[in-house]
């Protein structure tokens, strides 16, 4: 029943194949996988479907998967950072199909939970209704949109333990928890690998049972895209 | 004369009330959180998931797991919460946020609303903003008036829709409108801006509307 995988190589072992989709979490750069996206690009698998909120910036995350034509298609939400993006897109290369982020988030975790499809007025009247069935309920339009699962998913957490229970950090939480759910086989890197006990179960974000690998990446880099600040009061004098 | 950026955002903040969650766009919607008035309490959403966003950090102090919607560094507050993307649009979607202040490329009086697209141009994605046109209990607009010498308030938009019917105010640099979402469209002009008058606006908008000044 160990998860623990000593290297990402080892973490993805037997698991990558051309043509497959992989969920990547993280919104912006903000709790991306960026180690076990590093190990598919290594693994040099082709023609991959990638479920991601974003598409990373140039170089960073996603981004490393488009500079090598790793990519066949994005499902996402918003690829406003990356440039590499928009020339593939617009070259043809590379195959689009926007969601509406909470519609993004919501058919990941209604794949996760076993609900084929829901209901929803987001989209109601625009580009992302065509083509899908559209219903009533209390006198308002509503589009049917389907639930998502993938191949693998891959997981950035704080801090997780043997068992594969894991504990996320602020808002580099965002889409993990719903896409560790969505994967057939489920990959988390951890910056904390902790003793089996360690974290209160009650604090528990995403139980076991939805990890089966886990690789721990002390460390990590992480990077902000947009770096803001104020000045100090005494500084303002 | 007309309303500046800053002033724009004043305006806006004019629409919230003590006790309201409040999502707040990027671009000049972010600015309202400047205006809050003092002793308001208004809690600001983030839809990445995070709810009573504080300010901006102070240097050294960014944390790159903290981050806005607009993927810019900011501060958690005493009263701060976070959770997934799923539970943040389930407040969202589900009608619990209060005022969504948000920009826009083009409104039509009937209240469509259209930010996220340019055909051929423009291919970045409509992130949340679909989401919360069609979620939040009050849809507010700031945008300038015109773009390149064109009026961005229509007849009918010509961009692809974010929203249909969705926008309930649209403050623009030269006034305030007010739409009615629901039976006959019915936009109305109800404040002018300083120092702007009727006929300048009236020449600058290509939608239909009636005049109600307050």
């Amino acid at each position: 029943m160990c998860k623990v995988r000593s290297t990402v190589a080892d973490a993805l072992e037997g698991l990558v194949r051309d043509g497959m989709t992989i969920m990547s979490g993280g919104f912006g750069l903000c709790g991306i996988p960026e180690t076990l996206i590093e190990g598919i690009e290594r693994s040099g698998v082709q023609d991959l479907t990638v479920i991601s909120n974003n598409a990373g910036v140039d170089g960073i995350g996603l981004g490393r998967l488009l500079a090598t034509r790793q990519v066949r298609k994005m499902i996402s939400s918003y690829v406003g950072e990356n440039n590499l993006f928009a020339e593939q897109y617009l070259s043809g290369e590379l195959e689009l199909e926007f969601n509406p982020q909470g519609t993004l988030a919501e058919r990941i975790r209604a794949g996760g939970a076993g609900i084929a499809a829901f209901f929803t007025k987001t989209g109601v009247g625009t580009l992302i209704a065509e083509g899908k069935e559209v219903r009533s309920f209390a006198g308002e339009d509503h589009i049917m949109e389907t639930g998502l699962v993938a191949d693998i998913a891959l997981i950035h957490a704080w801090k997780g333990d043997a068992e594969g229970n894991l504990v996320y950090r602020k808002t580099a939480r965002n889409f993990n928890p719903m896409m560790a759910t969505a994967g057939r086989v489920t990959i988390a890197e951890v910056e904390h690998l902790v003793e089996v006990g360690d974290i209160d179960p009650d604090q528990i974000h995403t139980p076991g049972i939805f990890v089966s690998r886990i690789v721990h990446v002390p460390n990590p880099v992480k990077h902000i895209e947009h770096r803001t600040v104020r000045q100090r009061e005494e500084e303002l004098v | 004369m007309a309303w500046t950026r800053d002033q724009m955002a004043a305006r806006a903040a004019r629409e919230l009330e003590d006790g309201f969650y409040v999502n707040l766009g990027i671009g000049i919607p972010t600015l309202v959180a400047n205006y809050i008035p003092k002793g308001m309490d208004v809690r600001l959403q983030s839809e990445n998931g995070m709810l009573g966003m504080g300010p901006f950090p102070y240097p050294s102090e960014e944390d790159p797991d903290l981050i806005n919607a607009g993927k810019q560094t900011i501060t958690e507050l005493p009263e701060t919460s976070f959770f997934s993307s799923a539970d943040s649009f389930g407040m969202i979607r589900g009608g619990h946020i209060d005022l969504s202040i948000l920009g826009a490329m083009q409104v039509a009086e009937n209240g469509d609303l259209a930010n996220w697209m340019i055909p051929g141009k423009m291919v970045k994605g409509m992130g949340g903003a679909m989401d919360l046109v069609a979620g939040v209990k009050r849809v507010v607009v700031v945008m300038e008036h015109e773009a390149k010498g064109q009026s961005k308030l229509l007849k009918s938009c010509s961009l692809p829709l974010t929203g249909r019917r969705v926008t309930d105010l649209v403050i623009t640099d030269l006034g305030v409108f007010s739409i009615e979402r629901r039976g006959t469209p019915n936009m109305v002009l109800i404040e002018l801006a300083d120092g702007v008058g009727l006929d300048e606006i009236t020449t600058k908008t290509e939608a239909a509307f009636t005049v109600s000044l307050r």
